[in-house]
């Protein structure tokens, strides 16, 4: 025998279940209960840099978009900084780079309104293409997924991303890049999450 | 020694699969590639901040938070508490924990929810709060009521809290479901079963806690929660290399 290295273990994960609105997003449900929902807000209105919007599905291995899921998007500002004690400086008054989001009852569509992230330190002194790290989670979905949206028109940067050069498959480096354009003079960016199949997004063990 | 390094490796084996063929949601929702293993940096080790500014104290008491002025949630009156620790054993403090749960008869206040049972007009379902410097935290609440739900004909889910659990750094992140000690459903729960280990099973029944009630008033249950724990600097393990 030995001596104990008395670590405890993380609490197991469990699915959110198909009412994880009431808890997390209770206004989006539309469930009026608490007088400050969390989450709807990532930038706020001093954040310097480029308005964008991200949206897109979460598509099941049958094809079809799912309606009930909660995505968590955290951030860094255009500088590259996040706003954490550790996140590498200041960041603008109001800045949080957190937001959280459902998707739509009907459609399945989900989207937020943010400004497009700057690069940011990555280890070893190499830097880390501009991108934002989303979580994943609904009914039927064990443990949540943690996945990076990184944006086709960054391909230089893109290129010499370290983690982005750690997928072998430049067909699944593919399924984290979201696509530009422009709706009603607003810059959007296209970024569907496939859970399987041939397309299936890569999903990281951080 | 302050923790400044990565979060320790995930034991995914301690947690459930994403694939249970028993749980069978899980099988069009579960990704079939291997994830890829990624190193911490900034924005891992990162994540949000959250203050008392955010959230308000009433939202820790779902007795009271949705109630008509004078009234209160009908059911079993709990106190839920507990601590938010890491790996180390260390405590989490000022980190967000958020709850939802169905009523005492097992309905949830959400408009998917079609289950007989009626609606408490003096309950909403979730609560929030922020952990204090010791990584405590309480919610006032009742017992929610074992439900119905497809996926076997007669498939019932135990007695369960929602939980959702930041930490300070976004790898953190949890979700999970708080099961009530001595409930006969939870073994023959297929998303209870999708936990592989019957240890890390009872990690998620929380404790009837006697020395906690509120005599003639309130039962109460203790419920600690373990996110991942974060390496100290010792040698070489910075994340920002030399
Ligand atoms: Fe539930």
């Amino acid at each position: 025998m030995v001596q104990p290295l008395n670590y405890l273990k993380e609490t197991p994960s469990q699915t959110a279940g198909p009412y994880v609105h009431i808890g997390l997003a209770p206004g989006a449900a539309g469930f009026d209960i608490y007088e400050r929902e969390l989450g709807w807000d990532i930038a706020g209105p001093n954040a310097e840099g480029e308005r964008i919007r991200v949206e897109g599905l979460v598509i099941d291995g049958t094809g079809s978009p799912i309606k009930d899921v909660l995505l968590e998007a955290w951030q860094a500002n255009a500088k590259g900084i996040y706003a954490h004690p550790e996140g590498g400086g200041e960041v603008e008054e109001g800045f949080r780079g957190w937001g959280r989001v459902i998707t739509d009852f009907d459609t399945g569509e989900w989207g937020f309104d943010t400004i497009k992230p700057g690069k940011t330190p990555g280890r070893n002194g190499r830097i880390q293409a501009p991108h934002i790290n989303l979580w994943v989670v609904a009914r039927g979905i064990n443990l949540g997924l943690n996945t990076r949206i990184y944006f086709e028109d960054e391909a230089e940067a893109n290129a010499e991303d370290p983690v982005m050069n750690i997928i072998e498959w430049e067909r699944r480096r593919a399924t984290l890049l979201a696509k530009r354009s422009e709706k009603d003079g607003k810059v959007v960016y296209r970024f569907d999450i496939q859970l399987q199949g041939q397309d299936e997004t890569v999903f990281f063990d951080v | 020694m302050p923790d400044q390094g990565e979060f320790y490796q995930r034991d995914r084996d301690w947690h459930p699969p994403a694939y249970v063929k028993e749980y069978k949601t899980s099988v069009a929702r579960s990704p079939q590639y291997s994830l890829i293993s990624l190193q911490n940096s900034v924005g891992e080790i990162t994540g949000p901040v959250f203050g008392h500014n955010d959230i308000d104290p009433m939202d820790r008491d779902l007795i009271h938070n949705y109630a008509t002025a004078g009234e209160s949630a009908i059911g079993e009156r709990i106190i839920l508490h507990g601590r938010v620790l890491d790996e180390n054993a260390r405590p989490v403090p000022n980190t967000l924990v958020e709850i939802w749960q169905a009523n005492a008869g097992g309905r949830y206040r959400h408009k998917k929810d079609t289950y007989l049972a009626p609606i408490d007009p003096n309950f909403g379902g979730c609560g929030r709060t922020i952990t204090d410097e010791n990584g405590y935290y309480y919610f006032r609440t009742v017992k929610p009521g074992a439900y119905p739900w497809r996926n076997y004909v007669n498939s019932w889910r135990p007695a369960h809290i929602h939980v959702s659990v930041f930490g300070s750094g976004f790898v953190q992140r949890l979700i999970s479901q708080i099961y009530f000690e001595g409930d006969p459903l939870i073994p023959l729960c297929p998303i209870v079963k999708s936990i592989p280990n019957q240890e890390a099973i009872n990690s998620l029944v929380a404790a009837l806690d006697m020395n906690s009630t509120i005599p003639l008033d309130t039962i109460a249950y203790k419920f600690d929660i373990v996110l991942r724990g974060r390496r100290s600097t010792l040698f070489e393990n910075r994340l920002e290399g030399n």
